[in-house]
């Protein structure tokens, strides 16, 4: 059974997304300064968190929308909204 | 859209869906909004659905529903590293009308849900977000939506916004969930010829299979996988809590992938190909989690009000009754224009009443229990395996003498009196 990373597990999702993210991360000092583990680039299950270095980046256009995130961030740093109407991922199957 | 209605559902899955179609067929004005393209798109679940509860609102819908197997078997695995101990129950009278459960995919099965719902006259507006819900006097009088002049009014609004209820939080019926309320759950939709998953499921035409697994499924941690047969593919997931995977940093696909591969799976997997990837959260809190469901102008139904069994994996069922009883209390308070939270309270009195909160408060401390004693996933399914590879290895040693081996091995990794604890604390967590 081939596995696939978590890129190509993300290439098999169909998101239709919006210009602009529904996704915020409120201080990036409280990631930078208060939270080593930036535990929500690990638990996140599309990879959404990426550290680079000196800020979060959010790739909110591959979002599954779990709510993971707003609820997992030990800081409550992250403003959770949903897409805008018929906006971001749409499941096909299951 | 400056119209009244009776009744405004938020969301269309099976809770909202349940709830519209039954205040529709009953002759109420329904809005029905969902913020997906289509109702289902944004939604997962393992894949079984049970038969009973949704018949209660579509009689033998199993002969058009699109559905993939009646399930016939019911196996569960104690897995480890390079074994299982296996049990489970198969029945040839589950294959046969009037069904116990099935395995569903989501997507086309909650769209057709929502069209017969459509059919009865619900009104259902898609790729619509309601912002918040439009309170007045302390009544919920309707809500506003992210479309252009989208605020609409309604005599009772019914919430069946998921698991991220943002609009039960915004009432203050309950506060943000707690990391170990909910468990992350992926899963992979992975297709496979029906030749092939009658063979080593072991199943002829239309028969299906599910399994559970716990132990090395979840490296350990409370949570659990499962495998769903589907007509021409399967489903394979896996959850932990939310705070056990932040607490043994794990990635949640690194952890699918490991069970695609464990050995006790791939074989069942082999050469299938990934045909989608999803994430999703399980209320999982239970009964101490279960909001208020109930007030002046508004009800809260399925995952919004928390209602999931995850010992025995119940959710849609449960969502499609609490949507029903929902319609049953609405219409009743239409019939005495009284849509205040004594008179709405019919519901919540009907919730309590029924196998819902019946289950939920048997099991009310078992996730409470098997998260704060840990050893009943990470230690004794081990040890339950080597209890089995010992017992059913022929070495000339007599049985008598093994099941004493057994026994000392078991109280001596842990002692006696702490495995009697255990016992006894997981009996009572289920019992």
């Amino acid at each position: 059974m081939s596995t696939k990373n978590i890129e190509e597990k993300q290439y098999l999702i169909r998101f239709k997304a919006d210009t602009k993210s529904h996704l915020t991360v409120l201080d990036h000092d409280i990631c930078m300064t208060k939270c080593p583990d930036k535990i929500c680039t690990i638990f996140c299950p599309a990879e959404v968190y990426k550290w680079e270095g000196l800020r979060m980046q959010v790739g909110y256009e591959g979002c599954h929308e779990c709510g993971s995130c707003r609820i997992g961030c030990p800081y409550q740093n992250i403003k959770w909204e949903y897409p805008k109407g018929g906006h971001g991922i749409v499941f096909r199957l299951a | 859209m400056s119209e009244k209605f009776d009744v405004i559902v938020v969301g269309a899955g099976p809770a909202g869906t349940s709830c519209a179609y039954t205040c529709a067929k009953n002759g109420l004005k329904v809005l029905q909004i969902e913020r997906g393209e289509y109702p289902g798109c944004k939604n997962v679940m393992g894949g079984v659905l049970y038969r009973q509860q949704m018949e209660e609102i579509i009689p033998e819908f199993w002969k058009e529903a699109p559905l993939e197997r009646p399930v016939i078997e019911q196996r569960f695995w104690m897995m480890d590293k390079e074994s299982a101990v296996t049990f489970g129950y198969k029945g040839l009278e589950w294959g046969m009308e009037p069904y116990n459960n099935f395995t569903v995919l989501r997507a086309p099965f909650d769209q057709w849900f929502a069209k017969k719902g459509v059919e009865q006259g619900v009104l259902l507006v898609n790729e619509t977000v309601v912002l918040e819900c439009i309170v007045e006097n302390g009544k919920v009088v309707g809500v506003r939506t992210d479309r252009p002049d989208g605020e609409v009014y309604a005599d009772v609004v019914v919430l069946a916004d998921g698991v991220n209820s943002l609009l039960g939080k915004q009432l203050g019926f309950h506060k943000e969930f707690r990391p170990d309320e909910v468990a992350l759950t992926v899963m992979e939709v992975i297709n496979l010829s029906k030749d092939k998953i009658n063979d080593r499921f072991n199943l002829e035409e239309n028969q299906g299979c599910t399994i559970e697994i716990f132990g090395d499924s979840t490296k350990g941690n409370l949570g659990t996988a499962f495998i769903y047969t589907n007509k021409e593919s399967i489903n394979i997931g896996v959850g932990t809590t939310l705070s056990s995977m932040i607490k043994a940093k794990l990635k949640p696909y690194d952890l699918l992938d490991y069970l695609k591969t464990h050995p006790m799976v791939r074989p069942l997997m082999e050469g299938g190909e990934s045909l989608e990837y999803l994430a999703h959260l399980i209320p999982e809190g239970g009964y101490h989690s279960v909001p208020k469901v109930a007030g002046n102008g508004v009800l809260l139904v399925g995952d919004a009000a928390q209602l999931v069994n995850a010992i025995h994996r119940e959710g849609s069922n449960m969502a499609m009754k609490s949507g029903k009883m929902a319609a049953e209390a609405i219409i009743d308070a239409k019939k005495r224009n009284d849509f205040s939270e004594s008179s709405l309270n019919k519901y919540r009195e009907a919730l309590y009443d029924s196998f819902i909160m019946k289950d939920l408060e048997k099991y009310k401390d078992a996730a409470h229990v098997f998260e704060h004693y840990p050893q009943y996933f990470n230690e004794y399914v081990p040890m339950i395996n080597r209890a089995a590879s010992k017992f059913f290895t022929v070495d000339g040693t007599s049985k008598k003498d093994k099941q004493k081996q057994i026994m000392r091995s078991i109280t001596g990794e842990r002692g006696r009196l702490k495995v009697i604890q255990d016992m006894y604390r997981a009996w009572k967590a289920v019992k």
